[in-house]
């Protein structure tokens, strides 16, 4: 124990130690990913997994997971730039960032998963305002252009004042910039108000396109373990946790990491251990009416999830790992500690991709009509699916991606700046 | 210019070609609302009707299809009448439908369940054929987020534009019946070595369709038609001359009825007539249009 104190107090070498593991498992990612890109592009679904039961696999779960890490990331800013939180201030820029991110990582993921991903163009040109996918394209798209603009004026006093060098640097944040070189103390209050505006604008916009995601999937009544008014809902809250829970792990690594972010990344595992709290009685809920009501169709869902061939997933993964864990280590005195919360918010986060995964998969694999399975043979007419090789590295090399922009960012992007 | 002559498909929407009719009634008929309402009502209620009703149709295509929908008359409602106590499980509807519409493995738009019941002799068991549900409430074309799947106004048949889909599964998804499936590209071996069958195109929609990597209906989702293309121009089937639904037209009990549910002379209307029948998740409110005899 004493080691490891001493260890972390050489900070230069654990920065260094940590820089060279990020980058190592980024292009780790990357590497894989391209793999698993080569062989969607090249082979199409045909190496994928899923079937005609289960019919949205790893990538949809993916795609609700990132999706949620983006609107829980903003919706945490929205502390800082709507109601003017100050505890959260040094990192807000920093949520705003992530929430780009996750979201590009998200769309990237949902965009693998089309039949045709050279017709994504087609839900602008044909809408269909009657589905709840389209809706939900319609306002995360609108979202990504408001997280953008919101971004760019964050940074545009940066970039302004930034440009004047020289530097490579310098030539990126002239780019970055769009011409702006106005880098005046009023241009910089002017920015202000029009963050404020916008991420004000952004809290409905980000409830209703998230709540949508929820809406997708609640809608479907041919589903009973979606069919839930508590889905929307549900989908809200495990998306503010995981958004809460990621940034307590990306602001221990980004802008000057763990010594600097401490007061944040305790606040914010206290926010995170109400919200995961909360998230648990949903869940509670949905399985308490589910059994006690007893209606066989209702519960095969839920069934599979307790005690499938995945149950692992829900106890282990979901339930030991992504909440028993990080909620004791956020009550225990480590939770004083900005590491040990910033372990939890990675054990949350990771925890509630098995939610993710718990919710798409067993709503799919229960049998619609009893014998379907049975009554012809093919693999595309498995109850059982468990992602190939290429579908996981394909969402590794989402991951990698998203890695690859946080690294970046953190190389090119301003620094928060003390007030002095 | 020269004029386009457009063709109608049979994946177009029967709505498009008689639209601009159909609006004309539209407003005629507005117009005496009009008129009856002023005489009717106070002013006040007559200025949110038009401006509501001036709103909806500029802001939403929606209202307008739902106006069209009903000035379109639907000619024929066609479905399926099975029956349950005459279905052997031969399977050859599964055979018949393969070889007419040349689906790959993995998809196959009719499938037959099997189903032990206790307490019968020699233990035999229930036979199920089940293809598309053509339902009068279909779950699966509302959630299409670019209308790719759609109910034909003419005669109720739920079609897939393999041009338009972009291959999201959310239909899939919407189906209680599990009557879609994702063409994932898979062929048989025959397809696959480039046999002389691989040249056989698919009479699908009439679109004759040569299968080819990645190009649709890969990476569409597929379903039942009805064979909508043995119609006529009238959409009318007929059985003597053999251009009927390839399961309902090979099947060795007889247990496959095909047929117009609006016309009361039918076979399917005579049988449910005169038997007991049952449909599938009627809770849902589907309202399928493949009824079971049992």
């Amino acid at each position: 124990m004493s080691l490891l104190q001493e260890y972390f107090n050489d900070r230069n070498k654990v920065v260094k130690n940590l820089k060279l593991i990020f980058w190592t498992a980024c292009a780790l990612s990357l590497l894989i990913g391209f793999y698993g890109w080569f062989v969607r592009i090249v082979d199409g679904h045909i190496k994928a997994n899923y079937g005609s039961i289960v019919t949205w696999g790893l990538w949809v779960a993916g795609y609700i997971y990132f999706i949620g890490l983006s609107a829980g990331s903003f919706l945490v800013s929205s502390l800082v730039y709507v109601f003017n939180y100050k505890k959260f201030e040094r990192i807000g820029k920093l949520a705003v960032f992530t929430a780009l991110v996750t979201l590009l990582m998200a769309l990237l993921s949902i965009w693998a998963d089309l039949g045709h991903m050279g017709r994504a163009w087609h839900v602008i040109v044909f809408p269909n305002f009657k589905s709840p996918m389209a809706w939900m394209i319609y306002l995360y798209s609108l979202y990504m252009l408001l997280i953008a603009v919101e971004i760019y004026f964050l940074l545009r006093y940066d970039f302004a004042t930034g440009a004047n060098n020289s530097t490579f640097k310098g030539k990126i944040y002239k780019l970055l910039s769009l011409g702006s070189k106005d880098s005046t103390e009023e241009s910089k209050q002017r920015d202000k108000k029009v963050v404020k505006r916008l991420a004000t604008a952004g809290i409905p916009i980000a409830i209703l396109f998230h709540g949508g995601v929820g809406a997708l999937f609640g809608v479907v009544s041919a589903r009973p373990h979606w069919h839930s008014g508590l889905f929307p809902i549900l989908f809200l809250l495990s998306a503010l946790v995981s958004g809460g829970a990621l940034l307590t792990l990306i602001s221990s690594i980004f802008q000057q990491g763990w010594s600097k972010n401490k007061g944040v990344i305790i606040e914010l595992g206290k926010m995170v251990l109400a919200l995961l709290l909360l998230d648990v009685l949903f869940q509670v809920s949905e399985f308490l009416v589910a059994y006690r009501g007893g209606i066989p169709g209702h519960t095969a869902g839920f069934d599979l999830v307790l005690s499938g061939p995945y149950a692992w997933v829900f106890w282990g993964w979901q339930g030991l790992i992504g909440t028993v864990i990080p909620i004791l280590l956020l009550i225990f005195p480590t939770r004083k500690s900005p590491l040990w919360v910033a372990l939890a918010g990675l054990l949350i986060a990771a925890g509630i991709f098995g939610l993710r995964l718990n919710i798409v998969i067993p709503g799919l694999a229960v049998e619609e009509i009893h014998g379907l399975t049975s009554a012809i043979y093919s693999h595309r007419v498995d109850p059982h699916y468990f992602p190939s090789i290429s579908e996981w590295a394909l969402t590794m090399g989402i991951v990698g991606f998203g890695m690859l922009l946080f690294g970046l960012g953190e190389y090119f992007l301003p620094k928060h700046e003390e007030k002095t | 210019m020269t004029k386009k002559k457009t063709k109608t498909t049979p994946t177009q929407r029967d709505g498009d070609t008689s639209a601009k009719d159909a609006g004309k009634n539209i407003s005629v008929l507005d117009r005496k609302d009009f008129i009856s309402k002023l005489f009717k009502t106070g002013a006040g209620t007559l200025a949110t009707t038009i401006v509501g009703n001036g709103m909806l149709k500029s802001v939403s295509s929606l209202y307008a299809q739902s106006k069209d929908n009903r000035a379109v008359k639907r000619k024929f409602r066609y479905g399926m009448v099975i029956d349950t106590r005459r279905c052997v499980g031969c399977r050859s509807c599964v055979l018949a439908c393969k070889a007419e519409n040349k689906t790959p493995s993995g998809v196959s738009y009719t499938v037959v369940f099997e189903e032990i019941l206790e307490n019968r002799p020699n233990d035999k068991p229930v036979f199920m054929t089940k293809p598309c549900f053509h339902c009068e409430h279909p779950p699966c074309t509302d959630v299409c987020p670019v209308s790719a799947t759609f109910k034909r106004e003419r005669d109720g048949i739920v079609v897939v534009d393999y041009e338009r889909c972009i291959g999201c599964r959310y239909c899939m998804t919407a189906c209680p019946y599990s009557a879609r499936w994702f063409d994932f590209g898979e062929n048989y071996p025959a397809i696959e070595q480039n046999t002389p069958w691989a040249q056989v195109p698919s009479p699908e929609y009439k679109q004759f369709r040569k299968r080819k990597n990645k190009q649709s209906p890969v990476g569409n989702v597929r379903k039942c038609t009805f064979c909508l293309h043995l119609q006529d121009e009238e959409g009318k089937y007929n059985k003597e001359e053999g251009r009927w639904p390839a399961c309902a037209k090979t099947c060795t009990g007889k247990a496959i009825h095909f047929g117009d549910l609006n016309d009361p002379n039918s076979e399917v209307t005579v049988l449910l007539r005169e038997r007991q029948y049952m449909r599938l998740k009627e809770e849902l409110g589907t309202s399928p249009n493949c009824y079971y005899l049992i």
